[in-house]
């Protein structure tokens, strides 16, 4: 300790109000993510806040640890921990396709979640002396930390595997699913309140093992359709874990970034929930969907299928397109003829323009990064709401790769499992063109009528095969 | 027998409650009439054409003393002195805008009937008297520009030369509004119009007029079928179009009003200032305080750059003999809806909610305001887009919760963070404050963002949870072993996360492009 600053300028005053500035720049960083225009320079301010705080804390435990061997350890491990961290992230970053961005995320979520939980144990092994009730407080703040850490673990974990398609997206339906969480709920309260009279490491693990069970439980019983809520609700999981160990260490920087980016995180998963016209309870609480039965057998008629070269045709001759992709079209990487095609048609005076809905794709603007991507000027580019009037006055729809964001069931059939929520009105356009891999479902396992309507004509195949195909015939 | 007394209002009012027609009807209904002496003079109905209606031509005093007295205009303190206990008063009283007036009636063992506070339903339209006036006002407002303007209205091809057709604006398309469009597209201008209801748009098209969409990510849908205020970036984007207009029309019309309110300002000084010489501005909102900056109730003013600026608030007054014939009419339809027998015996019914709204005054007790009653046609707004952004009230529209049930939730919660911050130790309370702070400035902070940019900023809050690090360096130190090991993990994947998210985001961004790059 002998090399601290002497005088009102203590290690901790400094690294106090390094956190202050650092907070601030964490607060422009998300306001400026709210726009196209400042969204680079938020990142810059997200950055920089990252690196004053990083130094700052780093400083601050050097100067509190001294010359120890144990420092000089945990120096080592730090530089060691940070480079391998630090590389692999970059290497993700940099190698992974937009199409992989939602599992990415996911992963990402549930390292916050194992780090969260880590820092809590370390809590419990290094119980700082402190008087009584603020050691019972001490006690609550590490249960609640690795409590939340372990939900975002297993949640974000499961979430990762069912957008990667290494388990079953459908929902899990354990009977009484309900209960199961419920009584998750309450059993944690038990413990907690056990655990802050009687610390003990045992029940440290019982909760653990409890939160991990709650979190693989609670995700996996969201169907597939709802991931682009999900992510968003871990996403916000993952702040309050964050905000629970800032608690734990008496971490005032902590408190106020986990605290933001749970909240945005919640709030941005309540928009999208309005999108969709759910309940955002029902949705987290993986409520979604039980109650409606596919009635599967109803007669819809004949579909019809048409070819890449009539499609060509089709097109050319349009006055104005629609395009309204969906996951589809990121899961066969169609983008780039995608925007190729959009680019062509505009050259031979079609009035090219992309409706996408809220919920496209598997995660929250997904469609837009995947557009963005391949260079699709965003002002073409247009929402639901915004598009939905002109598609009464559209010559043809592309739909690729989308199946519930246009289901005129939502609209019009009152005892469809999706009905009140609002979907592209593409069956209003003069033409549809559906591009699909087969007469399947869609994630919300929901007939789609749409496909045998007089005016829609199937485009069997691969999306992107498919439009390199017209792309061809012009 | 029942009697009806139609009394004069004199003074500024041309309109007489009651015109031969009506008061033929009136009788038929099992009404005994009488007229005050020259009370329709000015609405060139004159006494011996009521008396051939069937009335019977009384002095003021008589008039005043009937059972039943109609009216036009509200009474003052010494007339309603004038009616006697018992008497029915049925005129347009603003119940809403004068609550003396409403205590003065309720002073007197009287009833009072405010026939402007017809609710807004299709059953009650033929009693709808602000409709009725509106109807004549508008008309009437495109009347008193033509008479100031200086040119013609339609566009002509002379051997004089060529007549550009007068460019019309049209601020508001209710009832006023409408009948404004109408007046002016038949006299051969061009005319647009705005409107903060975009379903009035088919409306305005229908009549001849051009919608002006005011491009904001909200729709307005009013429950009560009147215009309610609007939001401010609504506000904004309409000024903008007010200013474009004012610089390209000759003559602008407003007719802004908002119910229980003071009429919203949508022409600024600067935009009166930049319309051309000559240029004529009808504010039919100026009783209300006017929707334009230096309109004068009741006068005619004309602005430096010699633009007139007519604020008349008596415009159906100028077309005396057909507001009267309407307002008579509207006034005969509610007396059939009160004397369902036509046994000339007025009988309120409660249950009727067109009876119960128009009540201000029942036999002396005050029965304002009435319950509200829900009529709008259009239909409930769906689900919004993610970026019109929500708040706590549509929080607890999703959940179903009453008014009182969202007080009560947040008393609770509120009394609950008193509770634990009250009793909690030293660090706990200031903790607690940071949090609540923090996660107020998350909610609002994001609360605009482009939907585009879900993906972005998603990214960017899952690296700034990376933060999480932080809690990891203070452990890493530790002496215990296990432990700087635990440490160190956390470290290394709470840096993939940092490292990972910014760079993810930072490649992201740089994909999003406006317009044309070198190809698509």
């Amino acid at each position: 300790m002998s090399d601290t600053v002497s005088g009102p300028l203590t290690a901790e005053s400094i690294a106090g109000a390094a956190y202050i500035i650092a907070a601030l720049l964490f607060i422009l960083s998300l306001a400026g993510l709210s726009r196209h225009e400042k969204a680079r320079t938020g990142v810059i301010y997200g950055i920089s806040g990252m690196a004053i705080a990083f130094t700052a804390t780093i400083w601050l435990t050097l100067q509190g640890a001294g010359a120890t061997g144990a420092a000089l350890t945990g120096l080592v491990l730090l530089v060691i921990a940070v480079l391998v961290g630090g590389a692999i992230g970059l290497w993700r970053a940099r190698v992974v396709e937009m199409t992989g961005m939602p599992e990415l995320i996911a992963l990402l979520h549930s390292f916050v979640g194992l780090t969260a939980v880590l820092v809590g144990w370390n809590g419990h092994l290094q119980a700082p002396a402190l008087a009584e009730d603020l050691m019972a407080v001490h006690h609550a703040e590490v249960f609640i930390g690795v409590f939340i850490g372990a939900v975002t673990l297993t949640g974000s974990i499961v979430a990762f595997l069912k957008l990667s398609a290494r388990m079953k997206s459908s929902p899990l339906m354990l009977p009484g699913k309900n209960a199961v969480n419920l009584g998750a709920l309450a059993a944690f309260a038990a413990l907690t309140a056990w655990y802050v009279n009687d610390s003990q490491l045992w029940l440290l693990v019982v909760v653990t093992l409890l939160a991990l069970g709650l979190g693989w439980h609670l995700v996996a019983s969201i169907g597939g359709g709802d991931m682009p809520v999900v992510v968003s609700m871990l996403n916000s999981y993952s702040g309050w874990a964050a905000a629970a160990a800032g608690f734990l260490l008496n971490n005032d920087l902590l408190i106020i970034t986990g605290a933001l980016v749970g909240s945005s995180g919640a709030y941005l998963s309540y928009i999208m929930c309005k999108a969709m016209n759910r309940s955002f309870i029902s949705v987290i609480a993986g409520g979604f969907g039980i109650a409606a039965p596919a009635e599967g057998d109803a007669d819809y008629g004949e579909h019809r299928e048409i070819t890449a070269q009539a499609t060509a045709e089709l097109l050319s001759n349009a006055s104005s397109v629609v395009i309204t992709p969906g996951y589809g079209m990121a899961v066969a990487q169609a983008q780039y003829p995608v925007a190729e095609l959009a680019h062509k048609l505009k050259e031979r005076g079609v009035e090219v323009r992309f409706g996408i809905h809220p919920v496209a794709g598997r995660l929250p603007g997904h469609m837009n990064v995947l557009l963005a991507e391949a260079k699709v000027p965003y002002d073409i580019v247009l929402e639901m709401d915004e598009i939905n009037e002109d598609l009464g006055g559209t010559s043809v729809v592309l739909v690729i790769g989308a199946n519930d964001t246009v289901n005129p069931a939502a609209a019009e059939d009152p005892g469809s499992p999706i009905a009140g929520m609002p979907v592209l009105r593409v069956w209003e356009a003069e033409n549809v063109i559906v591009f699909k891999r087969s007469m399947a479902a869609g994630y919300a396992g929901v007939q789609n009528p749409l496909f045998f309507r007089e005016n829609s004509q199937m485009l069997f195949g691969d999306a992107k095969q498919q439009v390199e195909d017209i792309l061809r015939a012009f | 027998m029942t009697r009806i007394g139609i009394v004069g209002e004199f003074g500024r009012e041309t309109r007489v409650a009651a015109t031969p027609v009506t008061v033929r009807q009136l009788a038929e209904l099992g009404y005994n009439i009488v007229v005050e002496k020259g009370a329709g003079e000015l609405s060139s109905f004159l006494d011996n054409a009521y008396a051939a209606a069937g009335a019977t031509i009384v002095g003021a005093d008589e008039a005043w003393g009937s059972d039943i007295v109609l009216r036009i205009n509200p009474p003052t303190e010494e007339e309603i002195g004038r009616l006697t206990d018992g008497a029915t008063l049925i005129g347009m009283l603003s119940p809403a805008l004068r609550p003396e007036l409403v205590e003065a009636l309720a002073a007197r063992p009287i009833t009072a009937l405010a026939l402007d506070a017809v609710p807004r339903i299709s059953r009650a339209q033929a009693m709808d008297v602000l409709s009725s006036m509106a109807n004549i006002a508008g008309y009437r407002a495109v009347i008193e520009a033509t008479h100031e303007f200086g040119r013609f209205f339609t566009g002509q091809i002379t051997a004089a030369g060529k007549v550009p057709p007068a460019k019309v604006l049209v601020a508001g398309a209710g009832v006023a509004g409408l009948a404004a469009i109408g007046a002016a597209s038949s006299l051969g201008a061009i005319v647009r119009a705005t409107d903060p209801r975009p379903e009035v748009a088919d409306q305005v098209k229908s009549i001849g007029g051009v919608y002006l969409k005011v491009e904001v990510e909200e729709v307005m849908t009013s429950a009560d079928g009147y215009a309610k205020a609007t939001s401010e970036a609504y506000n904004r984007r309409a000024a903008e179009i007010y200013s474009e207009q004012a610089r390209d029309v000759d003559i602008i019309i407003t007719t802004a009003l908002i119910p229980g309110r003071p009429a919203p300002k949508l022409l600024t000084a600067e935009d009166v200032a930049e319309m051309r010489p000559g240029s004529v501005i009808v504010d039919m909102a100026a009783g209300q305080g006017g929707n334009v900056e230096g309109s004068v109730a009741g006068e005619r003013v004309v602005t430096d750059n010699g633009v007139v600026i007519l604020g008349y608030t008596d415009l159906p007054a100028r077309l005396p003999a057909q507001a009267s014939q309407l307002y008579g009419t509207n006034l005969l339809n509610l007396l059939k809806l009160l004397t369902k027998e036509k046994d000339g015996q007025l009988r309120i019914d409660f249950e009727d909610v067109v009876q119960r709204s128009v009540t201000v005054v029942r036999n002396g007790e005050k029965t304002w305001p009435p319950p509200p009653v829900q009529v709008s046609a259009a239909p409930p707004a769906q689900a919004q887009a993610p970026h019109a952004g929500g708040s706590a009230a549509d929080t607890a529209k999703k959940t179903g919760l009453s008014p009182a049930g969202k007080a009560g939730l947040i008393a609770a919660g509120m009394a609950m963070l008193f509770g634990i911050n009250a009793v909690a130790p030293a660090p706990l309370p200031q903790h607690f404050t940071v949090l609540l702070l923090s996660i107020v400035i998350g909610f609002y902070v994001i609360g605009k963002v482009h939907h585009a940019l879900h993906t972005p900023l998603m990214s960017v809050t899952n690296a700034i949870s990376g933060i999480i690090v932080v809690g990891a360096l203070l452990q890493i130190t530790s002496g215990n072993t296990f432990m700087q090991i635990m440490a160190a993990v956390a470290v290394l994947l709470a840096s993939i996360n940092i490292f990972g998210g910014f760079a993810v985001t930072r490649r992201m961004l740089a994909m999003f492009s406006r317009g044309n790059r070198a190809d698509g």
